[in-house]
């Protein structure tokens, strides 16, 4: 069979770059395109392989072009190699080339072109030396820079200034790279500071930027220079127009930057420094044409560097007053500069940023996102007690109009600032309602928490924020937290929604049954969630305490929300069903208004927790779907369920100290001592628990218990934990324990507060419970306190312990009551814990 | 530092890609995928920068080309502004009233200006006629040198 001829490559002649170019260009699809680059890659493959040296740049040209399209490229990687290690230059220039496009430090191959650039850089002709220098700075890895650091470091002292300055940034590149090769290119910068050549002098200039920049040693080596980058500068500055290195009228504006970014770096925190280059910062602030851009470039950077360091004032408000003409600038990215700058100034130079203001707040009405964006945090900073009304008139404005996503930093800018300097609690209170109003949907979660709050501790605005609240929820029932806030409000104060209407709103004339049917639309929305749902739920509950006609209507929803599939929802309408059918009595007691409840304020960083916070000494071993593996845990359950907390309390201030003070909120009052005696409820081997009573005149329904525990034996006390619960109609609240360990010999007791309200003026029963560690044993200690009322009876409290191996030592104390009211059904006959409890303690 | 360097058409076509740190092929597409969606989706009338991770953009629009630099936080915005702006006067006084077909056809030429211009993302050389000093003379490097004379055809 005789042989093929030729392969087909020859028919279709490779082509040249340019007119592979008008052919690609030329493709109508896309599929017509890959289809010519596919032929065309062929061919370059098949040259490749046969090794025709003299094509060879073309066809690695013209892969280069394909690679740029997005095609792969990876068959010319060795192909670059080859160029660069061959003599010719064109060959280099294009073998340089293609090796910092397909050559990254990743690939295998990076590394064989080491020793080609070390040859260049060593025996080549000027030009050659710089493509090495060139492929060297872009993609040197750092083995390569630590090879050819010392061929560089030669190349510095050449005389050719074509090679000297791109060694200099070359000896850049490789201290970014390794950082110890600092030490070689450290010694030749003073001199090269001395060079007349501009290009060095940038390169020397950003070489000693970047030494100073890693090592503090070098920086304070090289503050000595600060004289002498002040001349320069003042040459460029005085020597006037050069046509070779000016632009727009300003000399050399590169090299005018790169100096004053070097003299910010060493000025910073150095007197000696920043004072000898203030006269030149002011003359070039002064004498610089600002009528281009480029004379703003060298304006901004002298502006950022006289705020870096220790300028003498007068300079820093010239610079302040600078970037204010610059607010004022018609050029977009001028102002965007200016306000950047700003924002970093506003904690140091506030005042000097103030006077700005108005011109700041103009900028909120920008129509470019970056600039707005820019002028909002600026803005916020710089809202103060004496512009809050003005400003959140303004922001408030803002806030409607604002794209999407700046909507949320606005809205949560507003309220921080509202929550720091509102004069009145009704400014407050509008100002919430209206940022819940327009951009409800991207407020913080803690707002409503912070809002009920605010609401309920403004006891003369509640009928003002009931009234405005209802009429917001009538006309708009998305706004999920303006939804949730509302409800809770409806349901605390709804009875004031009937009444007679307030001074300062208009009449509102509202039935019973509208605000029902308000309350169930919201139930029934699809746009509610189901923690708006829950809101809804309870605020119904409450209204059938508040108002006088008949239930029927909220049993009704009550119950059939029984069945509803959400688990939440379901469990509250299962609860307050029995409420109305078992525990009618109760009703009244239990949907009571919330009791005032301390603020975190604005430092309490998670206040949207409360609801876990004050009941965490009782929750810490419960969840509401858990079987009551304990009737102690259902206890609590019911208690907290039932206690209306359906709403997340607003954060309790866990401090057992400050809570008292605040809560009685008459600074000048110490809390009165009522006359009721402390009673120890607990000695044995040498701890000692004893209670104290206050009640407090204000609140008579209120009870503060504080539980000492003492030890004076010999061995200390640890894990120790002591919980309490108390009968349905009562709500008790455990305060973090001041520890857990009572050292031996009379050291510092451990205290723990309770506070138990009584509204019903019941007989107060409590159960107390222990759990320690003590002479190496655990201790479990169970007992009753009866009649802990206005006067405290000396009731018999009986003790009974059990003995625990120490294997299960960390048992925390559950408080059981053993003698319990038949109504509570879960808590009928109470297994213990843990183990048999013998009916007499071997201790006692 | 400036990080890289891109020049694109309004179409979204690449025509050129500098990049001065190290990164897969893989990051370098998705980084210019997303910033050219970027940048082309802004108004006319917009500023010049905008943040985008962690870097600041430059860009501006000459005729159909966006030059789009990537600079680090301590860079000076308005001074990179300068820089595009040295560049495209070195393109056009090379290849004398450069338009988007120049730098297409001659793709390697726009890279050994701009070489010859800014070197591991600093600028190497601020007068304009040492730069295109520097280009002439390597051109006339080229072999073989009868073809080297005016623009040079691979």
């Amino acid at each position: 069979m005789p042989a093929l001829p030729r392969p087909a490559r020859m028919v279709l002649p490779s082509l040249k770059l340019q007119e592979l170019i008008q052919e690609i260009r030329g493709a109508k699809t896309q599929a017509q395109e890959r289809e010519v680059i596919q032929k065309e890659c062929a061919h370059i493959r098949a040259a490749f392989r046969e090794g025709d040296a003299p094509q060879r740049h073309r066809q690695l040209a013209k892969l280069l072009y394909v690679h740029m399209l997005g095609y792969p490229a990876h068959f010319g990687q060795m192909e670059c190699l080859k160029l660069i290690a061959s003599p010719r230059f064109t060959d280099k220039r294009v073998g340089y080339l293609g090796a910092m496009l397909l050559l990254d430090e990743r690939q295998d191959a990076h590394l064989l072109i080491t020793n080609s650039i070390k040859n260049d850089l060593s025996q080549g002709t000027q030009p050659v030396q710089g493509l090495a220098l060139c492929t060297l700075s872009t993609t040197g890895s750092a083995e390569m820079c630590r090879d050819l650091a010392s061929e560089v470091e030669k190349l510095l002292l050449r005389p050719s200034p074509y090679v000297r300055k791109k060694a200099v940034l070359a000896a850049v590149h490789m201290i970014r790279k390794v950082p110890e090769l600092s030490d070689i290119f450290l010694p030749p910068c003073t001199q090269l500071l001395h060079e007349r050549h501009h290009g060095i002098l940038m390169g020397a200039v950003t070489l000693i930027t970047e030494l100073c920049e890693r090592s503090p040693a070098a920086l304070t080596h090289f503050r000595q220079v600060v004289p002498q980058l002040v001349q320069i500068l003042r040459t460029l500055v005085i020597s006037g127009y050069s046509t070779e290195h000016s632009v727009a009228g300003v000399s050399d504006p590169f090299l005018q930057v790169q100096v004053l970014k070097l003299l910010r770096i060493l000025g910073r925190n150095h007197e000696e420094s920043s004072e000898a280059m203030n006269d030149m910062l002011a003359q070039v602030a002064t004498n610089t044409d600002t009528s281009r851009n480029a004379g703003n470039a060298v304006l901004y950077e002298t502006v950022l560097t006289i705020v870096d360091i220790r300028s003498a004032s007068g300079l820093r408000v010239l610079a302040v007053n600078i970037l204010g003409r610059f607010l004022l600038n018609n050029d977009k990215n001028i102002r965007y500069v200016a306000l950047t700058s700003l924002l970093r100034l506003v904690q140091s130079d506030h005042s000097a940023v103030q006077r700005h203001r108005p011109t700041v707040v103009e900028c909120l009405r920008e129509t470019d996102a970056s600039l707005s964006r820019r002028a909002l945090e600026l803005s916020l900073a710089l809202v103060n007690s004496s512009n809050i009304r003005s400003m959140t008139q303004e922001l408030q404005g803002f806030l409607e109009f604002c794209p999407v996503d700046l909507r949320a930093d606005c809205a949560s800018g507003i309220l921080l600032a509202a929550e720091r300097f509102a004069p009145t609690k009704r400014w407050h209170i509008d100002t919430i309602m209206r940022v819940l109003t327009t951009a409800g949907a991207h407020v913080r979660d803690d707002a409503v928490a912070n809002l009920t709050q605010l609401i309920g501790g403004a006891e003369e605005l509640h009928a003002y924020s009931v009234r405005r609240l209802y009429n917001a929820l009538a006309a708009d029932i998305s706004q999920q937290p303006l939804v949730q806030v509302a409800a809770w409000c409806i349901g605390e104060y709804g009875e004031l929604l009937l009444s007679e209407s307030y001074e300062e709103t208009e009449p509102l004339q509202v039935q019973e049954e509208e605000v029902l049917m308000l309350l169930e639309k919201v139930l029934q929305s699809h746009l509610s969630l189901p923690a708006t749902r829950g809101y809804a739920l309870t605020a119904l509950m409450k209204l059938s305490t508040r108002f006088q006609g008949d239930n029927n209507r909220i049993r009704r929803v009550v119950s059939i929300y029984g069945s509803c599939l959400d688990i939440e929802l379901q469990q509250r309408a299962v609860e307050y069903n029995a409420l109305f059918r078992k525990y009618d009595h109760m009703r009244s007691a239990i949907l009571e208004k919330m009791p005032l409840v301390e603020h975190g304020g604005p430092q309490d960083d998670e206040p949207g927790e409360g609801k876990e916070q004050p009941w965490s000494p009782k929750r810490e071993v419960q969840s509401p779907t858990e079987p009551p593996t304990s009737n102690l845990l259902d206890l609590l359950d019911l208690l907290d369920s039932a206690s209306g907390d359906a709403q997340p309390p607003p954060a309790l201030d866990l401090m057992p100290g400050g809570s008292l003070l605040h809560l009685l909120d008459l600074p000048s009052n110490t809390p009165s001592l009522a006359p009721i005696p402390g009673l120890k409820v607990f000695d044995r081997e040498g701890l000692q628990i004893s209670l104290s009573f206050v009640r407090p005149p204000e609140t008579p329904a209120l009870l503060l218990i504080t539980a000492t525990a003492s030890n004076t034996s010999k061995s200390d006390v640890t894990h120790f934990v002591f919980q309490a619960a108390v009968p349905k109609s009562f709500q008790l609240q455990l305060q973090i324990p001041s520890g857990d360990t009572v050292p031996a010999q009379g050291g510092p007791p451990i205290t723990q507060v309770l506070r138990v309200l009584n509204p019903n003026k019941a007989p107060l029963r409590m159960r107390l419970r222990l759990a320690y560690n003590h002479f190496g044993q655990s201790v479990q200690e169970i007992f009753e306190g009866r009649n802990l009322s206005q006067k405290f009876t000396q009731d018999p409290v009986y003790h009974r312990g059990s003995k625990e191996d120490t294997s299960t030592s960390d048992i925390r104390i559950l408080v059981f009551l053993a003698e319990l009211p038949t109504s509570f059904p879960y808590l009928h006959s109470p297994p213990p814990p843990t183990g048999e409890i013998p009916t007499a303690c071997p201790h006692l | 530092m400036m990080q890289f360097m891109l020049l694109f058409s309004r179409q979204g076509k690449l025509r050129l890609q500098k990049w001065y740190v190290p990164l897969s092929d893989k990051e370098k597409k998705k980084i210019t995928r997303e910033l050219v969606q970027t940048v082309l989706a802004r108004k006319p009338k917009m500023c010049s920068f905008l943040e985008w991770r962690d870097l600041k953009i430059v860009y501006k629009r000459y005729a159909s080309l966006y030059f789009c630099c990537a600079i680090e936080d301590q860079d000076n915005e308005l001074i990179t502004l300068e820089i595009i702006h040295r560049y495209v006067e070195l393109l056009d006084k090379y290849f004398g009233s450069v338009c988007e077909l120049d730098i297409i056809f001659n793709f390697e030429k726009a890279y050994f200006i701009l070489d010859e211009f800014l070197l591991g993302g600093e600028v190497q050389e601020t007068s304009k006629k040492n730069v295109l000093k520097a280009i002439e003379q390597a051109d006339l490097l080229q072999e073989p040198r009868h073809e080297y004379f005016n623009v040079p055809v691979y």
